[in-house]
């Protein structure tokens, strides 16, 4: 118990004293996550859409697919992502291994499957009221994903979150593809492991309420921006 | 999307230039903090930024088969060899070496501390069946456990519940071992640098077998053209030098020598 309480002492601390190494690896966190998040929604917001209003003859076993990939183990991941970008793999001309963009990679790749899901589900929902709609006014097929996914941004904000959480607490794959070098590819979560491991609880369980704390902020930042969740709207 | 793709690989390769060197280390040579004393000399000497990877000797001996980093420091000389006759490796130099130490509940209720030799120790151990943790990963540290079973004439594949193969680096296990109160086979750097001791102690040191060389090994560039060969033999010739003789033998914690240098120029 102790322990915690020292954790919390070391986070303040830490925050307090605006540590350069922490911000360094702070910043890391969030850009990697961020963009992963972006690269991610990208593909991801109209995909799950595009899922919802086609009809075609495997839909639901891809549907099952998707779903099933929501739960990728990160290490095998990392673990794949490390062995298609290793200099003895197909991609190792690229020199990309160990670097920042490895981690973007390998997290676009466990998060993709989860906003694709979210978006699906409440895609569904959301074309069954606009089909009738949408389909009286001759739209195109792009413009109905468009009108679904504009309409649906409430939720489909809920998805691009859920992807962020994932990506931002994530260890497994980063730690293999990006190889936790100090100044370069060291995040919040792999420095977190670092310290457990050289027994530093304190410091670890610092890290680890920053972290909390970093998932919190964007959180509140992103729906500010989006105006979620204020008087008056829905 | 493809021209953000090759945006972000235009970013990474920008990223990399200026002169770097990977290199692949045991996570009981950077544990022990060493390397945060000889990173610093090494840029301020050569303006080489040295990028550590921190993995069991078994996994760096793997990137540097896969020609994923430039050069390896470990310490297992059995899979050093077959790395250079292999033909990953250019060559095999010996920098420095620590010792090994076994560390115990402070009520040793295998009776570790009056051992004789690390032979003894092992063999008090498993006729006590006290909870043993095992680092079970393959790494340098791993490999010097089971060579020391065998020199026992014991089979850890025989052991029972006891011998707990944990899978993991270093401090890792120290922190298993710690909360389960049992013995482990651990390098002295780690050990004292080790922040959640708990009711473990130094339990028995000092026989020759526990020396741990540690060896600096390039990856070949007839092997991997990509790999920095010139970086790799300029950083050699500074870890044999007098001035990384004088760091590494000078690196103490609570006043105790880590590391004894004794590569021959």
């Amino acid at each position: 118990m102790s322990e915690i309480w020292a954790g919390i002492a070391e986070a303040f601390r830490l925050i307090w004293s605006l540590d350069e190494d922490l911000i360094d690896i702070t910043v890391r966190s969030l850009k990697v996550s961020l963009t992963a998040l972006v690269i991610a929604s990208m593909l991801a917001l109209p995909f799950g859409t595009w899922l919802a209003i086609r009809r075609f003859r495997y839909r639901r076993f891809a549907i099952s697919v998707l779903n099933a990939l929501m739960g990728l183990p990160p290490v095998v991941v990392g673990l794949i992502v490390y062995l298609l970008l290793s200099r003895s793999g197909p991609f190792g001309v690229l020199g990309l291994l160990f670097t920042p963009t490895a981690m973007i990679i390998a997290q676009v790749i466990i998060i993709s499957p989860l906003i694709a899901s979210i978006t699906h589900q409440a895609m569904r929902e959301l074309w069954s009221e606009y089909h009738d709609l949408l389909i009286s006014l001759n739209t195109s097929k792009r413009q109905r994903v468009g009108a679904l996914i504009r309409d649906g941004r409430r939720t489909l904000l809920t998805a691009a979150l859920a992807g962020f959480g994932r990506a931002i607490g994530e260890v497994g794959a980063i730690m293999i593809v990006g190889g936790n070098i100090d100044q370069v590819t060291r995040v919040l979560t792999t420095a977190i492991a670092l310290e457990t491991g050289k027994g530093d609880f304190a410091l670890a369980l610092g890290l680890g309420f920053i972290l909390i704390t970093l998932s919190l902020f964007v959180n509140l930042t992103i729906h500010a921006l989006s105006r979620t969740e204020s008087e008056g709207r829905w | 999307m493809i021209r953000l793709v090759a945006i972000l690989v235009i970013l990474a390769g920008a990223a990399a230039q200026g002169e770097t060197l990977r290199l692949a280390v045991t996570t009981s040579f950077n544990n022990s903090g060493l390397s945060d004393v000889l990173l610093p000399a090494i840029h301020q000497d050569l303006g080489l930024e040295v990028r550590l990877l921190v993995v069991g000797t078994g996994q760096a001996i793997r990137l540097g088969q896969a020609g994923d980093v430039d050069a390896i420091l470990v310490h297992s000389k059995v899979a050093e060899e077959a790395f250079v006759a292999a033909g990953y490796g250019v060559h095999r130099r010996e920098i420095m070496y620590n010792d090994f130490i076994i560390v115990g509940p402070s009520a040793d209720p295998a009776r570790v501390g009056a051992a004789e030799t690390v032979i003894d120790a092992f063999q008090r151990i498993a006729v006590n069946q006290s909870t043993f943790i095992s680092r079970g990963d393959d790494s340098g540290t791993h490999k010097k456990e089971l060579s020391l079973w065998s020199a026992a004439q014991q089979d850890p594949a025989t052991f029972v519940f006891w011998y707990k193969s944990v899978g993991a680096g270093m401090g890792a296990s120290l922190n298993s071992a710690s909360a389960m109160d049992g013995y482990i086979m651990a390098d002295r750097a780690s050990w004292l640098n080790f922040g959640n001791k708990g009711n473990l102690k130094l339990l028995f040191a000092g026989d020759s077998k526990l020396f741990n060389q540690y060896a600096y090994l390039p990856v070949s560039p007839d092997r991997y053209a990509h790999v920095k060969a010139r970086a790799a033999q300029v950083l050699e010739n500074w870890l044999v030098s007098p001035r990384a003789k004088q760091i590494i033998n000078s690196y103490k914690i609570g006043g105790e020598a880590l590391f004894v240098f004794n590569a021959r120029p």
